[in-house]
Parts: structure tokens; C-alpha cells; sequence
């Protein structure tokens, strides 16, 4: 990588105090997106993959912290950057969208005063000229007559059309990367294909990078360019789409891929992953995933080792499933 | 499917010993918890505990009477807090009051307690005319004064420690069946209630068994409150020279006989019991406060 | 298929929800100032039938009506209009009496009385209705835990302790607990991860097998309902808008509501294609559109499905469909 990367995660590790202590819901995380990229970040509930996007915007609160590790974002270091320049960086450089888009949305203000106050708040323009954006944006977003919109409540719009209205905020200033937190998981069908058809289409235009984090592997494969697999904490491969899916070397993703129902036959057995996500505290020692795995063996209970394979497909396994194409 | 990270820890503890690990969380409600409990047991053995009976006119000595705490009777018994007008012990006084006070406070809160839920909860699930009508008697009800209900109250039923006990159900009951309504509401559409009626469950077993249990946790908060509420209410009424008699006075009446000699210097007659209230009613609602805390969040996890 | 009695029989069932005014509204009526009662049509004259054996897979998105089809016929809500029948009789959904159908939430943990050990939740309707005695009843919660893959020893725990896919099959022991002859499962796998998923549908398979289960399966994932049903109906805006076997109505969906909605379906197997979406929203219940309700996004609308309801008309041997262009 010769070109510098717009986010580089580096052996990230949030921690969270139970009564067993500190116990890392991420764990030695390392991620690069590069400008422009669509990142998919997969994973099950308890995996991790929301804690590391909320650590990357420092929204990370007690009992968690960030103990280890870099975040660089355009070159700045976002662990233990001061709170006001985070406050800079997010909504300007940095945005996020959340599975509820009442989480972006305050109930009580109008969209118009919502969008203008984050637009004001970066930067010193106009109301005008920030409404015109407003417009723009609410335009790009696929929302029809946008001056009427602008002028109600988040109340008077749909599921649907509340996560283009938060997609929009997150697009005003331009900002270099969008982090999404699965934001189409709680909409129809339809409603999800209009959203991801204007990801995609936004992206492309604007040159936004993009780390979509979402539990469904079929939405990662129509969006992302890479896609980086989590398990217990860590990422437990990574690598473009195409190698991921067609040539999975985690046992873990393998699994995760034929449990699909698309994946089966009709009316057969699904290929069922045995047992459940270890919860925080009881993850076991060495590779998390070994109680579940059909292929461990003794030399899993040590930590697995990040294995590298070509065009930078990773994988942390001691056995990765090489030569098993799907 | 986003959980935090810490939801999904699988902790083999019953609910019980998960509600006193939380309580005890706080310092000061386990504080007034403490201060609860001492007050409880000293009310408890009074009889064993105070060095006098007050109530026992043959005991009463004239001559020991408005002496300040710590001065010696005519028998040689010290006096710790003081006597009254009437030559009694300021702390066995205090003690028993404490007694009537509780006994008042609680037995009332009991009693509404029961009454306001079962009619607040019966009108969530049957809803209607009848909640309608229940709900407006409710709202009536609270649109009184408390101490204008129970003024009322005891006027036409006189006084005694029986009729005091109903002027303070019949204020607090209201309370009790508007929190009871709203939590049964919010309980009645979920889904287990659902799966009840869909298993085919009869109506009294939904009832009794499904909802009752799942409201009763804000009922228990308000119950604290309304107990600590019920003691002030009394003390009010029994300083105003209505509700108790004499002979059995609670913390309020002998605040209320000790008013006259406030002026005269001898502020030890109203003063300390009114600590003892002061105390008993901020033990309580400590507790409360902290039950209240301790039981929402819970139900939002 | 015999020609005896369907198992279920739906007839022009519909629901409506009538949010009637007030006293307040009703005196502001006199005024003049009238808020019209609105009307939600959630279920409008629905028509088909299960037979015993089926997994029939309910599909639509939100406001389509599924789930209070399903509630409906679970018993959870009275039809405004038309039968339900059960095996030919009226279901009769009185509290205390025994039901034949039963069904799975979506929500395993909303779904479970939090103060109730699971034990005790399973065997409570059974004990209620006499079907087991009292001292079976500790046998009976371990044998049916362990029928859903659960340890026995759970029994005496309560739903807080489990995880996701551990309540979703406490819930399923629950509802077999009653012996029920079909089930309707309302998005039961819906809150679950993938991998759980897998696991719960291989367990509804199971049952399905050993204990001669009907299913009415309600379900917005239509690789889900692929995999597990034998028919497929689909619903939008409380209309059944195309019936039809799961392998035919996959290869040639016919109304193009369907068509748009398999469409939409992200695939595995389907790279960086450009998505072609279905324009506008779903409407409003409240107020759904004049003639066939998909016609404002219908891309091939003629001028008469805006004025008439097409009926559901019948294609090949069990494939229906209510749309303008078949006819």
C-alpha cells in the first residue's frame, strides 16, 4: 500500500468492566479502508462489529474504553484525541448512521433546523445557502418534493424514508467515510433494496468510503468491494468479496455460508454451526471459535496466527480451509 | 440485533439475589435501608426497649415533668431526651409513637396497596365502560387535596386509631390504582400475555399469574413512597388535634403537645420527635428512591 | 392430496381496526368539528386452505397483513368478517379451552413471562387443561426441553439466563406442549443470527417429520421461506395477491409484486450488480390506493386497475393470482 489509507485500525482493543473485570469486546482489531472503498463489516450479535464502529467515533462510553491500539483517520490518531477534536472530525470528516434512524433524529425539532444546525455547526454559511444544501442532499437521498419535507417532522415520514433523511445528514458535509451500523436490518425488502441501490450510487459519485456493518452476508456481497469476517472480538478473515465468499478459509465464514438457506438444498437439512456465540465472559482460551469448529485440534487452544494468502486475503487460523473451493 | 456486549452474559442467579446485588449498589439507599431497619425493630420492642411506660398514668410523676434531656427523675432514672408536660419520658414517648406512626402508615399502605391494584389492574385488562368510569373516579379522587379527603373523613367518622387507618386508604387507594392501570397497560400487550391467551389459559390464571406478578414492581415503588407519605399525613392530622387519641399518640400529636412550650425554651418536647419522623420518613424514601432505580432499568434491559 | 377436508379453511376472512372517537370526538361531532372514525383494513377477504401436512409460507412486508392473519387465525384477534374453519367446524377460541393451533412469536424474549421459571411455563397450559397430571409435569417440561435440544436441567432456570435462539425454542416447547395440530409461526426466526437461524429451521423440520406438524410459516425472508415451505402466499396490503407452489412461483412469479420482491432479494451468488429498485413506498394502511393497491408502483398499470380490485384467478393447477394482465 503505497497510498496512504483514509482509516487504518491497528491492533484496536475496546474493553468493557464486567465483574469478571476488564474483558476486551474488541479484540486486536486491525482494518484498513481505503478512499472511495465500500468496507463490509460481517459479523452475529456478540461479535463485536457495532463496538468497533462506535470506538472509531469515539462514542464509546463507560464502563467501555478503548485500552490499545491506533485508529489513524486521515492521518490524525483518534484514540485519545481531546473531545473537541472529535466533536470536529464527527459530522464533518467522519459520519455515522445507526439501525434506528430515531437515534440520529430528534423527535421534537423540524428536519430543516436538524440538518441546518449540523451544517452551522461545521462550517459558517448562510441559512440560505446551508437550506440549498439541505435540499441538494434530500434530492440525492431519492426523497420527492424536498422543500416540503424539509419543513416536517421526523414523525410524518416512514421507516424507510427516516433512514434516507438520517443517510442525508451524514452526507452534508461531504464527509471522507460514512460508518453504517446496519441500517437497513429493521426495513422491508424493497424498502432495503431502494436504500443500498442509493449507497451504492452515492459512493460512486461522491468518492465516500463507506464500512457497512451488518449481519447479513448477502447484502455485503451486492454492495462491498472487501469484506472483514468477526468473531468473539476479532476479525477472523478478511479479504475482497469474491475471495471471502467464493473461497472462505475460516472455518467460521465457511460455516456462516452454508448455514444459508440459499445455500441448501430445498426442503433439506441446513448446515447448522453447533453450540452458540461465546458471551464476553466466557470466551475460551486460544481461537474463540474452537468449541464450535469441526476441525480443531489441540494447537487451537494457543492464540491462531494472522495468516496471510495472496492479493491480501487474511485469515487467523493455525489450519485455514485452503483448497476447499465452495 | 445490535446488543451490548454485556447482555449477553448467560448468569445463573434468580431475579431475587440479581435485585439485592443491584440495591445494593448504592451507599446511601443501603444508608437508609440501615436506618430502616433499626427504626423498625426499635418501634418492634418498644414495650421491652423504653425505660417507661408513658401511657401508665400511676407512673407519671407531675413533679418530673418538662425537664430537660439528660436530667434526673425523682427516682434517680435518668431522662435521656427529657420529659413532656405530663412528666413522661420523651423517649419511651418517642418509641411508641414510632410505633402507632408505622403501624398507621403501613397497614394503611397495605391496604390500598391491594385495593388500588386489583381495581387498577382489572381495569387495564377489561377496559370499557368499566375502566372508564374507574379511571374518572380515580381522577376525581386525586384532584382533592389529601389532607382535605382526610379532614373530611374523620369529622364524619370521628376519631380512633381504626378510623385513621381508613381516612389514609381511602386518600391513598387512588395512587396505587392509577400506577397499577398504567403498568398493567403497558404488560397487557406484550407478548407473553398474548401467548397466554393464545395457550387458552383462563381469564383469572392470565390475570393472577401473567399480569398481576409483572406490574408489581412499580407498585412496589410507589408503595414506599406512599407508605412515608401516609406517616406525614397522620403526623398533619394529629397535630391538628384530630385523627389519634391521646392515649395513643403518635409522633405527630406529641410534636403537636409540645408546640406550646416551643417559646419557653423547652424545645425538646416537639423537637425530637419530630427527628424521629424526620428520620423514619427520609429512611424510607432513600429505599424508595433506590427501588425505583434498581426495578425500571430492569425492566428495560 | 385427498379430496377430504382442508385442515385449515380460510373464507373471506378480513380484519378491520376501527379506532371509533371518543366522547370528547363525539361532542366535537356535534359541533362540527367530525374526525372520521379511520379504518384500518389489515386483512381484506382472504381465501385459501391449508392441508394437513403443508408448510405454507405467508409472505409480505410491513402493512401487508401477515400477522394478523396469523393472530387471527391463532386466535389472538376475532375476524370482522368471514370463517375460519378447522377441519371443517368453526374454531371455537374460548380462555380454557384446549387450542389446536398455537403459535411462535417473533420475539423470544417478549414472549416469555419474565418471572415464570421455563419449566413452569411450559407445563402450565397443559396442567390447565388436564392434558397431564401434576405429578407428570416435571417429566413432561424436561422431555419437551430436551425435544427442542435443550437440556433438561434448564428447567428450573428463567428466560433472562438464555440467549436468542435458546428462547426461540423454549417458545416452540411451550406450544407443544398443548399437542397442538398446527402451528403458526409469526417471524419466528426473524431476531435470530444466521447461524441460530440454521438451527431452528432444522429443528422445525425435525418436528415437522416426528410429530406430523402443519405450518402456516409468516416470514419477510423469502430465501427462508424457499428453503422450509411447500406453497408460498403472498400478501400486500392485506390482499392475497398470488398463491402458488414454492419451486413454481420462484421460477415464474406472476404478479408483479412478486416479481419485484424476488428481485429485491440480495443473493449470495449475485456480485456488485446494479440494483434496479421498485419505485415509491408502501401506503398507508389507512388510506390504500382505488382498484388493485399495487398499481401506483406497478410498472406495467393499466387504466382499469386503478378502478377494480382484480380477482384472485386461477393460472395452472394451483397457481393463483389476482392481477389486470391475466386476463
Amino acid at each position: 500500500m503505497s497510498l496512504m489509507s483514509l482509516l487504518e485500525i491497528t491492533s484496536l482493543r475496546t474493553e468493557f468492566s464486567t465483574r469478571q473485570g476488564l474483558l476486551p469486546a474488541v479484540d486486536d482489531v486491525s482494518l484498513r479502508v481505503q478512499p472511495g472503498e465500500i468496507l463490509g463489516l460481517v459479523g452475529e450479535s456478540g461479535s463485536g462489529k457495532s463496538v468497533t464502529g462506535f470506538s472509531i467515533l469515539g462514542l464509546i462510553d463507560a464502563p467501555g474504553k478503548i485500552t490499545q491500539g491506533s485508529i489513524l483517520f486521515e492521518g490524525t490518531e483518534l484514540v485519545g484525541a481531546s473531545d473537541e477534536r472529535l466533536r470536529q472530525l464527527r459530522g464533518d470528516r467522519l459520519a455515522m448512521i445507526f439501525q434506528d434512524p430515531m437515534m440520529t433524529l430528534n423527535p421534537v425539532l423540524r428536519v430543516d433546523t436538524q440538518m441546518i444546525e449540523t451544517i452551522q455547526a461545521h462550517r459558517s454559511m448562510s441559512a440560505e445557502e446551508a437550506r440549498a444544501r439541505c435540499r441538494e442532499v434530500l434530492v440525492q437521498v431519492g426523497i420527492a418534493s424536498p422543500d416540503e419535507r424539509l419543513k416536517q417532522y421526523p414523525h410524518q415520514f416512514s421507516g424507510g424514508m427516516r433512514q434516507r433523511v438520517a443517510i442525508a445528514i451524514a452526507l452534508l458535509l461531504k464527509p471522507a467515510l460514512i460508518i453504517a451500523d446496519e441500517p437497513t436490518t429493521a426495513l422491508d425488502v424493497t424498502v432495503q433494496g431502494q436504500i443500498l441501490f442509493e449507497m451504492q450510487r452515492l459512493t460512486r459519485e461522491t468518492g465516500t468510503a463507506l464500512i457497512w456493518i451488518t449481519h447479513d452476508l448477502a447484502v455485503v456481497a451486492g454492495l462491498a468491494q472487501r469484506v472483514a469476517v468477526m468473531y468473539a472480538g476479532r476479525i477472523v478473515e478478511s479479504g475482497t468479496v469474491e475471495q471471502v465468499l467464493n473461497t472462505p478459509l475460516h472455518p467460521y465464514t465457511r460455516g456462516l455460508l452454508d448455514s444459508v438457506p440459499a445455500n441448501s438444498e430445498r426442503g433439506q437439512r441446513l448446515h447448522q454451526i453447533p453450540g452458540m456465540t461465546p458471551s464476553l465472559v466466557n470466551r475460551p482460551q486460544g481461537c474463540a471459535f474452537r468449541n464450535r469448529c469441526s476441525y480443531a485440534q489441540a494447537d487451537c487452544a494457543m492464540d491462531p496466527p494472522v495468516q496471510h494468502f495472496e492479493h491480501e486475503h487474511m485469515v487467523r487460523c493455525v489450519r485455514p480451509l485452503t483448497g476447499v473451493k465452495r | 440485533m445490535t446488543t451490548s456486549p454485556l447482555s449477553t452474559q448467560l448468569v445463573d442467579e434468580t431475579p431475587w439475589r440479581q435485585f439485592v446485588r443491584d440495591f445494593m449498589q448504592s451507599r446511601i439507599a443501603v444508608c437508609g435501608l440501615a436506618l430502616l431497619l433499626m427504626v423498625l425493630l426499635l418501634a418492634l420492642f418498644a414495650p421491652w426497649i423504653a425505660p417507661q411506660n408513658p401511657y401508665d398514668l400511676s407512673k407519671l410523676d407531675l413533679m418530673d415533668s418538662k425537664l430537660a434531656p439528660g436530667s434526673k427523675s425523682m427516682m434517680g432514672s435518668i431522662f435521656l431526651l427529657g420529659t413532656d408536660g405530663m412528666g413522661r419520658d420523651m423517649l419511651s414517648a418517642i418509641l411508641y409513637g414510632l410505633r402507632v406512626s408505622l403501624l398507621v402508615g403501613v397497614v394503611s399502605g397495605v391496604i390500598a396497596l391491594a385495593i388500588g391494584a386489583s381495581l387498577g389492574v382489572s381495569a387495564a385488562f377489561f377496559g370499557g365502560r368499566y375502566e372508564q368510569i374507574l379511571m374518572r373516579i380515580v381522577d376525581i379522587q386525586l384532584g382533592f387535596p389529601a389532607i382535605l379527603v382526610a379532614l373530611i373523613l374523620i369529622a364524619v367518622l370521628g376519631s380512633g386509631v381504626e378510623k385513621v387507618i381508613i381516612a389514609l386508604i381511602t386518600v391513598q387507594w387512588a395512587y396505587y390504582a392509577r400506577t397499577a392501570r398504567s403498568a398493567a397497560l403497558v404488560e397487557r400487550n406484550k407478548e407473553y400475555m398474548e401467548a397466554a391467551r393464545g395457550l387458552g389459559l383462563p381469564t383469572w390464571r392470565v390475570l393472577l399469574k401473567h399480569l398481576i406478578p409483572n406490574t408489581l414492581p412499580p407498585l412496589i415503588v410507589v408503595g414506599t413512597v406512599q407508605v412515608a407519605h401516609a406517616i406525614a399525613l397522620e403526623a398533619t392530622l394529629s397535630f391538628l388535634g384530630l385523627g389519634l387519641p391521646i392515649t395513643e399518640p403518635s409522633l405527630g400529636l406529641l410534636i403537636s403537645n409540645g408546640y406550646e412550650f416551643m417559646l419557653s425554651g423547652k424545645y425538646w418536647i416537639s423537637v425530637y420527635p419530630g427527628v424521629a419522623l424526620l428520620l423514619t420518613i427520609v429512611a424510607i424514601n432513600l429505599v424508595g428512591d433506590q427501588l425505583r432505580d434498581v426495578l425500571n432499568p430492569r425492566l428495560a434491559r | 392430496m385427498s379430496v377430504s377436508v382442508p385442515l385449515l379453511d380460510l373464507r373471506k376472512v378480513s380484519k378491520r381496526f376501527t379506532t371509533s372517537p371518543d366522547l370528547i370526538e363525539r361532542m366535537a361531532a356535534k359541533f362540527g368539528f367530525a374526525a372520521p372514525a379511520q379504518t384500518v383494513h389489515a386483512v381484506d377477504q382472504v381465501s385459501f386452505s391449508i392441508a394437513a401436512g403443508e408448510v405454507i409460507g405467508l409472505v409480505g412486508e410491513s402493512g401487508c397483513g401477515k400477522s394478523t392473519l396469523g393472530r387471527v387465525i391463532a386466535g389472538l384477534h376475532k375476524a370482522t368478517e368471514g370463517e375460519v374453519l378447522f377441519e371443517g367446524q368453526p374454531l371455537n377460541y374460548a380462555p380454557g379451552v384446549r387450542p389446536t393451533i398455537q403459535m411462535i412469536f417473533q420475539d423470544p424474549f417478549a414472549s416469555l413471562n419474565p418471572r415464570k421459571r421455563v419449566g413452569d411455563a411450559i407445563v402450565e397450559a397443559p396442567l390447565a387443561h388436564g392434558l397431564i397430571a401434576a405429578s407428570q409435569a416435571k417429566e413432561q417440561a424436561a422431555q419437551l426441553l430436551e425435544q427442542v435440544g435443550l437440556d433438561a436441567s434448564y428447567v428450573r432456570r428463567f428466560p433472562h439466563q438464555f440467549s436468542g435462539g435458546q428462547r426461540a425454542r423454549i417458545g416452540i416447547a411451550r406450544a407443544l406442549a398443548v399437542e397442538p395440530t398446527l402451528l403458526v409461526c409469526d417471524e419466528a426466526v426473524a431476531a435470530l443470527d444466521v447461524s441460530i437461524q440454521a438451527q431452528v429451521l432444522n429443528l422445525f423440520m425435525d418436528l415437522r417429520e416426528r410429530l406430523s406438524l402443519t405450518y402456516l410459516f409468516i416470514s419477510h425472508d423469502l430465501g427462508v421461506v424457499r428453503h422450509i415451505a411447500d406453497r408460498v402466499v403472498v400478501m400486500y396490503l392485506g390482499r392475497v395477491v398470488e398463491i402458488g407452489q414454492t419451486t413454481e412461483l420462484h421460477a415464474h412469479p406472476n404478479h408483479p409484486y412478486t416479481q419485484a420482491l424476488l428481485a429485491e432479494v440480495p443473493r449470495l451468488d449475485c456480485r456488485n450488480i446494479d440494483y434496479t429498485p421498485i419505485k415509491g413506498e408502501i401506503p398507508s394502511p389507512l388510506s390504500p390506493p382505488t382498484g388493485c393497491h399495487f398499481h401506483p408502483r406497478c410498472p406495467h398499470a393499466k387504466p382499469v386497475c386503478a378502478e377494480q380490485a382484480p380477482p384472485l384467478r386461477e393460472l395452472s393447477s394451483g397457481h393463483w393470482s389476482a392481477c389486470h394482465l391475466n386476463s
